[in-house]
């Protein structure tokens, strides 16, 4: 995974609560067998005109020019602004992996879904959980300026607003030094291999049944 | 502080499986079983191979097929035609045989929906940690396992470690009292509490579901409604231990035998919340106010009882839900204050993980039995959960029921829940189906789903339309 850094972009403001995961990433491309190459169907029901077929190149469909990640001026945003509950349904990490193809690494909302949220952070993209009210404010900030941008600093759990405000915000430690380090999880835990073995030792006398 | 603060199940099974936590409660947790699917599975399986990992522990994952098959017949893979699909359980297929995990495929009796087959078989034990790549693993729960919904990253770390790195959820207690109405049913209680907290309701919580109505309710009932805590937010729904449980664990193929029953049903006695536990979130129903519920719009929670009407966005005043009303009644294609009963019906669906157990396919033909369905349907589909539902469903003679009625029936799968395969909900036609999730396309691009119970699905089937099975039950 690659290390995050600071960054400054673009916000993209998707207005709508209760963004599922079918949304994010409609189930027919569930069924490739790699990790990439979700990017240009994110969004893909909302996003285009007809309906996307799994490995088929994307360029030219026709889009629906309305919805919010084809407007020329949220081009090339790497954060997403979104309302409530950003995430719920399936526990697809394929979603995640749509968002990061994409190029968002930034998604910015109220509450997020539970595995979505375990999800993303595995992946590098870096969820923040705001105040309905900074969420609000953000959206009307987007609205009245053209080419928006927020800095995200995640080492200081900051966000810079162009006019110099900043919103700090929190973020698990763990979570954190994963995301900065650019860290994978299983070779984090297989450094206490000793400790598992140690652990399954004592469990296995205790529930010799979940054992063959 | 005159006593000790007693523990819930969740604390219980949590504080069990804790290998090592740090300062800020990042956790260590040990997984007893992993159930596998060709959907989630096939990058995990690819990552362990790319890192050159082995699986920790081979016998505590199973696998079946579920989501790509097909549910009309087929023999071999070569009989799947969608090549995607094919390529997922050929997938499936290859890994596991790589490393030596057993998998119910093509032709197993056992192959089904990976939460049906998981207690069915006595993969699912009291006591377990069990996780699964997918959201409705929460379903397990009912048997007073820890079980949880996980994405592929999850699942590739479970196969190399046998652990996940989880944080404590906290507590919420949804207590279920009074009796249930005949013709009232798990799922009417689990979609009336949706309705109530709403999809994000129980976000960051282990959902433990007790109280009277609970307590009478059947080990398969119960497992609807710890399968549906995901649509109230909740990853995990949990029931407490009883004589039901463990009667209904007995026996099971992978369940513990001999000396090892024994030790086994003294431990799982201890399943159970303490008296004075405390949770951080109490939610209480009176179950005999509850009425069969159908849901209207795009999300679980637009829900209502059949005798309601739907809502006009226009008394709404929270704005963002006024707009996702607004929202939902355009896909759907219905109006304000229309009544529930006057929904039209083409299709009905009878399947999935939350309903496509033996007892659901008993509830709906005992409607069924002696009728027809309306000729404005024109698709009804029975898929049991299991080939081993699908034999003991025929050997009672059910599946002749559902036929003569005019539905079709099928051959296990996930099939029209989230249609991976064939089995599609044509775009503008309304579906009375058992299934979880009435998102936008969920059951087919442009589909309208509507979340009932079995026994609702089959009255509308009769109908053409919503009707309150109450009254069919009553004469
Ligand atoms: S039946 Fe539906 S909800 Fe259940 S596992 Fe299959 S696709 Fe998911």
């Amino acid at each position: 995974m690659d290390k995050f850094v600071t960054y400054t972009s673009v916000v993209i403001p998707m207005d709508r609560a209760n963004v599922d995961t079918d949304m994010i990433l409609p189930k027919q491309f569930l069924k490739s067998i790699k990790r990439t190459g979700f990017g240009p169907n994110l969004f893909d029901g909302l996003r285009y005109e007809d309906v996307g077929i799994p490995d088929a190149d994307s360029s030219h469909r026709p889009i629906r020019k309305d919805f919010v990640l084809n407007l020329p001026r949220y081009k090339n945003g790497k954060i997403l602004l979104v309302r409530e509950n950003f995430g719920s349904g399936s526990s697809r990490e394929h979603a995640p992996w749509a968002i990061k193809g994409f190029g968002i690494d930034t998604i910015i909302a109220p509450s997020f879904a539970d595995i979505f949220f375990n999800n993303s952070f595995k992946n590098g993209i870096l969820l923040i959980t705001l105040s309905d009210i900074d969420v609000d404010t953000i959206f009307k900030e987007i609205e009245a300026e053209v080419g928006y941008q927020l800095t995200i600093d995640l080492e200081n759990q900051k966000i810079i607003k162009n006019s110099g405000k900043t919103i700090t915000f929190k973020v698990d430690q763990f979570k954190k030094t994963c995301l900065l380090e650019g860290l994978d999880d299983i070779s984090l835990t297989l450094q206490h291999k000793q400790e598992i073995q140690d652990f399954e030792k004592t469990y296995k006398k205790k529930n010799p049944w979940l054992f063959k | 502080m005159s006593e000790r603060i007693g523990k819930t199940l969740y604390d219980k099974l949590w504080d069990a499986h804790v290998v090592r936590e740090d300062d800020e409660g990042t956790a260590l947790i040990y997984i007893d079983r992993q159930l596998l699917h060709e959907v989630t599975s096939p990058q995990a399986f690819e990552g362990l191979r790319m890192a050159k990992r082995k699986p920790w522990r081979i016998d505590a994952n199973l696998a079946t097929l579920d989501h790509n098959v097909p549910t009309t017949e087929y023999k071999t893979v070569e009989d799947i035609l969608d090549p995607i699909s094919r390529i997922q359980v050929q997938t499936l297929g290859m890994n596991t045989a790589e490393f030596g995990i057993t998998v119910f495929g093509i032709g197993d009796v056992r192959q089904g929906i990976v939460h049906v087959v998981g207690p069915e078989e006595g993969a699912t034990l009291p006591g377990m940690t069990l996780v699964c790549g997918d959201s409705h693993t929460a379903t397990h729960g009912a048997l007073a396992a820890l079980a949880h919904g996980v994405g592929t990253s999850e699942v590739e770390h479970v196969l190399a470690t046998q652990c996940l790195i989880q944080k404590k959820m906290k507590n919420m207690l949804v207590r279920v009292e009074g009796t249930l109405q005949a013709g009232v049913t798990p799922k009417d209680v689990v979609l009336a509490l949706i309705g109530k907290i709403g999809t994000a309701g129980a976000n960051g919580h282990a959902m433990q579901f007790k109280g009277l109505v609970i307590r009478e309710m059947s080990i398969e009932g119960r497992m609807t409604i710890c399968n549906m805590a995901i649509e109230a937010g909740a990853r995990v729904g949990l029931t407490g231990i009883d004589e039901k449980t463990i009667e209904y664990v007995k026996n099971k193929p992978f369940a513990p035998k001999g000396d090892n029953w024994e030790k086994a049903v003294a431990s799982w006695r201890e399943l159970k919340t303490d008296d004075n536990a405390y949770f951080d979130k109490v939610v209480e129903m009176d179950g005999s106010l509850i009425e069969p519920q159908v849901s209207w719009g795009t999300t679980p929670e637009m829900v209502t009882s059949i005798s309601g009407i739907i809502p006009d966005p226009k008394n709404e005043k929270n704005p963002v839900k006024a707009s996702g009303i607004m929202r939902a009644l355009e896909y759907m294609g219905l109006e304000a204050n229309m009544a529930i009963k006057d929904i039209p019906v083409q299709y009905v669906f009878i399947g999935s993980c939350t309903n496509a157990r033996i007892e659901d396919f008993r509830a709906a033909a005992r409607i069924l039995k002696g009728q027809k369905i309306s000729s404005l349907v024109e698709q009804a589909l029975a898929v049991p959960g299991s080939g081993l539902v699908k034999k003991q469903a025929e050997k009672e003679g059910l599946d002749k029921v559902f036929i003569d009625a005019g539905f079709e029936w099928r051959n296990p799968g996930c099939s029209m829940c989230l249609a991976m395969n064939d089995d599609k909900l044509p775009e503008g036609k309304h579906c009375a189906s058992t299934s979880n999730r009435n998102f936008e396309g969920r059951q087919g691009a442009g589909g309208r789903t509507h979340l009932v119970s079995p026994e609702m699905a089959a009255a509308a089937a009769i109908a053409g339309h919503f009707v309150d099975v109450r009254e069919i039950l009553n004469g």
